[in-house]
């Protein structure tokens, strides 16, 4: 079924800016998020963690905090589960450690008191007796084979034997032959990049009320990107089965990927077993800095060849990520992503992950991606301006399009790069002039976007109203989207319809809202609910109007009778239908569930100006425009909000954010003051352009797109600066004094 | 620590409370008379999120102690529709989608709500720097200035 031969319908809601349904709420203060719940009884947690980079633990002495009045439980590693599974057992050791601690913050033991003072007091009773070992935070020393070994035995199959045990994932992409393609070429550049680990910075941070009986049945109140998963992550590590736990997904406030694991919330079901009460447990802004997720942080080596009209002739990347204390898997996706938007003879990336002494990573918004093409759309950069090219109409005649064999395997079918970087070129910010001191850059984008387990039911009420039931929390508008393309399929008005997200005992199994697929695959199988239950009120019909089951079709919101046999009867409307509904059969419903496949990729170009400060080094953004393929944009304000959303936290990225770490392997910046994210008075407006290509693989031509915008802002301003400054910048951030040492030598 | 009684006006209503001297605003708000508009994102004074004005003046009461609170008047997210009528930064805010996860709207409101008082006609600059204190992850600020710009605009014709 190619694209459900809807490309070119028209929409009467998807395409429209309506009132997004949990908005009043959200004005007002009284929307939910995970810290603004209560329980009877609750007792409030509080977590002691490491103030070491890298210790074993030789004992931990909870006597002098067990006795303080108000404690009513401390609980460390040996409360918890031991799973098998290796993915389980790393997010076990991670909620309390096991043995060593890995990092600065890792959490070692938590306490439970009446009070949040009491508990405070307590964790500083809790005695821990260390014994430091030495310890790494540089991705490069921790590939040495000398290095410390922040774990032992953790290499996958394929890592070549005699590296250091630190390095546990290698991975090869590629095609054709780069020894003739770079004899090939006029001009070759290499490069090497390094970038520091960044922070999703959510607003706020990780909250929970939990409470877990001696029988094993327990409930759990969260902010998280999925409950599914908490259910699952605290089933294992607590040693409890999944349908004994229900846990409710509360408002979230931001995740961008951060939220798509689990911290407290074992802990907190941990500790309300050994004490009878319900806890709750909110982090510190400090804690989620220096014991949640940061990306990866990486070192790359990018060798780009170029004839001198600018056509590529060959590609290679080598690519060092470090994803923190535990094995991982990222650079797996940056490696695919790396050359994604080009058109290749000959192209190989080769990627590494190295353990350092560093918090578990975890994903953010594209993870891998922002920063292995940062480093290619850099020396893409670098050629245009030696070789004296345009750098749009360079990236225009080796642009990936439908047919291309993608630098990591598959070919690509309909992909809309060549219409945005058109679109950008045709856009007056890509000729206007610029003063001294200002230099333009671009670069473009990818992410592969993901479909998966999805599971949604859409209930038909007796008023003729529409209730729909999905399992993913709404982090940026998703409810809204989701009612309108349940209202435009079902022919009702959108404000008939409300979307509800359910907690884990009410719905099937969801994946977590990741990889941008809520709008594509929870809309996906909204609309297919919306079919089962149109197909169910057509049979309705049928029966009261006495025909062919098959004689009845779906218009506008009524059931009309069709064909030669069908009678005249008047349409009869989904209230209509849904009025009668106990006398034609009971209740109407339709649900499906599926493992969505079809996501399609996404690109995006965006255009950047910047003036650089040449005596401070400062950078300041003038002006920014963002163009991206929406596939079709259901609520274009929230689409525009991930694109212009994305974009400032790239220039985070690019120009100040950054996890730094002293020589004793302490995180040196564990607040906002210091951990710098950007402000409104930093930034220009950020002007959007949406591009509509639509995918094949849903019925309305939906693809993701919260992803992508974070992906060129690295090297869109990366070469901005660098054509405004004169000197070729191959660090990121750009922080002042990095840039004015650069300037000045 | 023995807790102090504290009387204040809140969003209009006298309001008693007991608090302990080390005690910020912020948790008397949240954990002693259940407004939790205002949110916790840093404790630190970095984000704004926990915005509320004091006798007027826009401060994180995160920052602010309870037992400073004495005879003073607080006005609170809570505090900022009348019934069922939004404040035309509340409606602006939705019809201009300028939030998305909306932990940090409540701030942002009750900080923009207070520049509107002081300067009824402020230039986008102005309005990104009255912002700055208040941290968003979600939107790059784009639809939060435009929409503040529109109340104004709203208000100033009323």
């Amino acid at each position: 079924m190619a694209f459900d031969e809807q490309a070119k319908r028209t929409f009467n809601v998807v395409g429209t800016r309506v009132p997004r349904p949990d908005g009043i709420d959200k004005v007002t203060g009284k929307a939910a998020y995970g810290a603004d719940i209560t329980a009877p009884g609750m007792l409030h947690g509080r977590i002691l963690r490491s103030p070491h980079a890298h210790a074993r633990i030789k004992s931990i002495d909870t006597t002098a905090a067990a006795a303080l009045p108000g404690v009513k439980a401390i609980v460390t590693s040996a409360d918890l589960a031991t799973p098998e599974d290796a993915g389980y057992a790393d997010i076990a050791m991670n909620c309390l450690a096991r043995g060593k601690v890995l990092y600065d913050g890792h959490a070692v033991a938590a306490v439970a008191a009446t009070s949040k003072a009491i508990a405070k007091q307590a964790i500083r009773l809790i005695e821990v007796e260390y014994e430091i070992l030495p310890h790494v935070t540089d991705v490069d020393a921790a590939m040495q084979p000398d290095a410390p070994v922040v774990q032992s035995g953790r290499a996958l199959e394929n890592v070549p034997a005699g590296m250091s045990q630190n390095v546990t994932t290698h991975c090869v992409f590629g095609h054709g032959d780069l020894e003739a393609g770079f004899a090939k070429a006029d001009k070759i550049v290499e490069r090497s990049f390094k970038t520091a680990a960044t922070h999703q910075g959510y607003i706020e941070p990780q909250a929970c009320m939990a409470s877990l009986g001696s029988d094993g049945r327990g409930e759990v109140w969260c902010c998280t990107q999925g409950q599914y998963m908490v259910r699952s992550n605290c089933a294992a590590v607590l040693g409890v089965e999944e349908s004994q736990l229900k846990i409710t997904a509360s408002e979230i406030g931001g995740g961008f990927g951060g939220k798509t694991s689990t911290f407290i919330e074992p802990v907190a079901l941990a500790l309300s077993r050994k004490s009878g009460k319900p806890v709750k447990i909110v982090m510190s802004r400090s804690e989620v800095l220096r014991a949640t997720g940061p990306t990866i942080s990486t070192s790359m080596d990018i060798k780009i060849g170029m004839t001198k009209e600018g056509r590529i002739t060959a590609a290679r990347g080598e690519l060092r990520y470090s994803g923190g204390a535990y094995p991982n898997s990222t650079v797996d996706m940056g490696a695919q992503a790396a050359f994604a938007a080009y058109d290749l003879e000959a192209v190989e990336t080769v990627g590494w992950n190295a353990m350092t002494n560093r918090p578990m990573e975890i994903p953010y918004r594209a993870p891998g991606a922002p920063t292995s093409i940062y480093a290619v759309e850099s020396v893409v950069d670098e050629l245009c301006q030696e070789l004296g090219l345009d750098p749009l109409d360079v990236r225009l005649m080796n642009a990936a399009r439908k047919g291309t064999l993608s630098s990591y395997g598959p070919t690509f079918n309909e992909i809309g790069l060549v219409a945005t970087l058109e679109a950008a070129k045709a856009h007056p910010h890509y000729t206007a002039p610029l003063g001294p001191n200002q230099g333009r850059g671009l670069s473009c984008g990818f992410w592969f976007n993901f479909g998966g387990n999805t599971c949604v039911s859409l209930n038909i009420n007796d008023d003729g109203t529409v209730g729909v039931v999905e399992g993913n929390p709404d982090i940026g508008g998703s409810r809204a989207s989701i009612s309108m393309m349940a209202a435009e399929e079902l022919g009702v008005p959108y404000d008939k319809v409300r979307t509800v997200i359910a907690d884990t005992a009410a719905l099937g199994f969801n994946d977590v809202t990741d990889g941008s697929r809520v709008t594509f695959a929870v809309g996906l199988a909204a609309i297919k609910a919306a079919r089962a239950a149109i197909n169910e009120m057509c049979q309705r019909a049928a029966k009261i109007w006495g025909i062919d089951e098959d004689a009845v079709t779906w218009v506008d919101g009524a059931a009309v009778p069709a064909g030669p046999n069908a009678g005249t009867h008047p349409p009869m409307t989904l209230a209509e239908i849904a009025a009668v509904a106990s006398n034609t059969g009971g209740p109407i419903s339709g649900h499906h569930e599926v493992n969505a496949d079809g996501a399609g990729v996404s690109f995006g170009v965006h255009l950047c100006d910047t003036e650089v400060d040449p005596e401070t080094g400062a950078v300041k953004i003038l002006r920014y425009t963002v163009f991206q393929d929406a596939g079709k944009a259901v609520h274009p304000d929230y689409v525009e909000g991930q694109m212009q959303g994305g974009a400032v936290q790239g220039i985070g990225w690019a120009l100040n954010e950054e996890y730094i770490y002293g020589e004793d392997g302490t995180l040196q910046n564990p607040a906002f003051l210091d951990y710098r994210i950007p402000v409104a008075s930093d930034l220009p407006p950020i002007e959007t352009v949406i591009l509509e290509i639509p995918n094949p693989g849903h019925p309305y031509g939906v693809r993701g797109v919260g992803e992508t915008p974070i992906v060129p802002p690295l090297a869109a301003i990366s070469n901005a600066v660098s054509r405004a400054a004169g000197v070729r910048m191959t660090e990121l951030p750009m922080s002042p004094p990095r840039l004015l040492k650069a300037i000045t030598g | 620590m023995k807790s102090i009684p504290v009387e204040t006006t809140i969003n209009g209503d006298r309001t008693e409370f007991l608090c302990q001297p080390d005690e910020s605003l912020l948790d008397v708000l949240r954990d002693r008379l259940g407004l939790t508009g205002a949110k916790e994102g840093c404790g630190t004074g970095d984000c704004g999120a926990c915005s509320v004005t004091m006798n007027g003046r826009v401060v994180c009461s995160c920052l602010v102690l309870g037992v400073e609170t004495e005879g003073a008047e607080i006005e609170t997210i809570e505090g900022m529709a009348k019934g069922e009528e939004l404040h035309p930064l509340q409606r602006v805010f939705l019809e201009e989608a300028a939030l998305q996860c909306g932990i940090c709207t409540p701030g942002i409101l009750v900080a923009a709500k207070s520049l509107l008082e002081k300067n009824p006609d402020p230039t986008d600059t102005e309005v990104r720097y009255w912002l700055a204190g208040n941290l968003c992850r979600c939107t790059g600020y784009d639809k939060i200035v435009k929409a503040v710009q529109k109340a104004a605009a709203e208000m100033r014709a009323a």
